[in-house]
């Protein structure tokens, strides 16, 4: 019985994790791709984690899956908010653009 | 059981191989990253299979530290300072690019 929902999960897992690399591949532009990974992120990995902590052999593997799935969705969550701000906003975070251009004259035009 | 485990996890390799083809295309830094983060996701699924398929539970740490790292890495890159303007291949050039 397990064994048959793992299965499943695993097959669900599987179709996300396609859909979030032919999404990175196929989508046109960055915030596009942003959306598609974290779909792989935050579904397949779940999936694929759910299919395994059923296999687990102890309730000790079972909740590091689960906390490993849960440090991932936080993670995909945090980058890519961050890659998207980036994105919209080349500035680095937090830093006054005064900042930038100072580094910039002390570096010089050649870069 | 076992055999299905192996199914899954070459069917990951595949989409990491995939995802290279972001790498080497970009165009900007940020698709390149994006790329580098979903070897980060797939990478720990791929682990946690093999664990599960090779009785093998430390992976199951090494697919910890994957994940943690995968994060480091989208951090450090978004505190980076822009390239310099003009640049083709960079950041800023392609978001302010219209005159």
């Amino acid at each position: 019985m397990t064994e048959a929902l793992s299965a499943l999960l695993l097959a669900a897992a599987a179709v996300f994790f396609s859909a979030g690399t032919i999404g990175l591949l196929r989508l046109p532009d960055t915030l596009c791709r942003i959306h598609a990974l974290t779909k792989a992120d935050n579904l397949g990995l779940g999936f694929a984690a759910a299919a395994l902590a059923l296999q687990a052999e102890s309730w000790a593997a079972a909740a590091q899956i689960a906390l490993i799935w849960l440090l991932a969705l936080a993670a995909s969550a945090t980058s890519g908010y961050l890659i998207a701000r980036r994105c919209l906003d080349p500035s680095p975070a937090g830093q006054p653009q005064a900042t930038v251009a100072a580094g910039e004259a002390r570096r010089g035009p050649g870069g | 059981m076992p055999s299905l485990y192996t199914l899954f996890a070459l069917l990951l390799a595949v989409n990491l191989a995939a995802g290279l083809v972001r790498v080497l295309r970009g165009p900007r830094l940020a698709d390149r990253l994006l790329a580098a983060q979903l070897f980060g996701t797939t990478g720990v699924a791929l682990l946690l299979t093999l664990a599960a398929a090779q009785l093998q539970p430390s992976l199951r740490d090494v697919a910890l530290v994957f994940a943690l790292l995968g994060l480091l890495a989208a951090v450090a890159f978004t505190r980076l300072r822009p390239p310099a303007a003009g640049r083709r291949d960079g950041d800023g050039a392609s978001a302010q690019g219209a005159p």
